[in-house]
């Protein structure tokens, strides 16, 4: 648990943080660790950072897989590979 | 058997049609998922062929299996777990040496990841998302160990919850959630890396004068690409 009067700030507390930046991201972090979390980070930009960046990486593999689609052959040679050719067309 | 086969029904499907091999409801199951085990497959081999060679083993074995599936996960959990297994069995084939689903996951303490602080979050998301920034985002996720690739790729691409994902691979909801920050954590890095080049030209062009503050909304850049050591 970290110092509260500590003015200096120690990195030492951001590597034990680091673990918990996953589930601070989804909600998930326990009520205890996400105020030290967040108390945490009113002192430390860089953790600031890494949280940004660790949401925004989530947010981008999500918005790129939007756009993912198969491509048409493969859906038929599919169709075709389990006897389901009467139903390609939909 | 009548609470399996209402489980089955909240996913729109009819275990008894399905398991009386009724062609029209089993296609129905392809078209609800094929792109989804198309997505985790594309992604978990890095060529195409085997991808769809994984597709097409998924489904039959799906059809062929569909008889003994007792409804004790949903039809989708089921359909991912031969999904997964079916990759991971071709991946092990490919490279004997190297994949492991089960390789135990380091410690905390023996875990050295950098960490690179470069507030990249400013770049407008046509930059975020071009062309070459998306097969960037592909080659990343193909740089994660396979044991921490198939989490990522269940929870954050395919949508499953930790629960789900941990019924997939036969882990705990625990060790789920530590594969994926981890899997995260590098991924940041690596788009870190590459983000934060884009951060620099950025910046070396407004300090020439060539683009207008505009760009970055104004917003202040921090930036000090490092391996961040513990010693301040």
């Amino acid at each position: 648990m970290m110092n509260e009067n500590h003015k200096k700030h120690t990195h030492k507390d951001c590597r034990k943080l680091l673990g918990s930046l996953s589930d601070y991201v989804d909600g998930e972090l326990s009520e205890e660790l996400c105020s030290v979390l967040e108390h945490h980070m009113e002192d430390c930009e860089d953790c600031r950072i890494v949280v940004d960046t660790l949401r925004k990486t989530v947010y981008l593999f999500h918005k790129k897989s939007e756009t993912d689609s198969m491509p048409a052959d493969i859906r038929q040679r599919l169709f075709k590979s389990l006897d389901l050719e009467e139903f390609i067309e939909k | 058997m009548n609470d399996n086969e209402n489980k089955v029904e909240t996913e729109g499907f009819s275990l008894k049609a399905l398991q009386a091999g009724d062609p029209e409801e089993f296609s129905r199951l392809v078209d609800t998922y094929s792109l989804k085990i198309y997505r985790l497959a594309t992604k978990m081999l890095s060529h195409q062929q085997d991808a769809e060679d994984v597709l097409q083993e998924t489904f039959l074995k799906a059809y062929r299996g569909i008889k003994s599936f007792d409804g004790r996960s949903k039809l989708s959990t089921w359909l991912f777990r031969i999904a997964t297994n079916e990759a991971l069995m071709l991946l092990r084939r490919k490279h004997p040496e190297t994949v492991s689903i089960d390789e135990p996951v380091e410690t905390e303490e023996g875990e050295q990841e950098p960490v690179q602080i470069i507030d990249w979050c400013c770049l407008p998301e046509g930059e975020l998302l071009s062309e070459e920034a998306q097969k960037m985002l592909d080659s990343a996720v193909q740089m994660l160990p396979e044991s921490l690739r198939v989490v990522f790729l269940l929870r954050d691409i395919n949508d499953l919850s930790t629960r789900e994902t941990g019924e997939v691979l036969g882990l705990s909801d625990t060790a789920v959630k530590t594969r994926l920050s981890r899997a995260r954590l590098r991924l940041r890095e690596i788009l870190s890396t590459y983000y934060g080049e884009r951060v620099y030209a950025l910046r070396q062009s407004q300090q020439e004068g060539l683009v207008g503050s505009s760009a970055t909304g104004g917003k202040k850049l921090f930036l000090h690409p490092r391996g961040k050591t513990d010693d301040e």
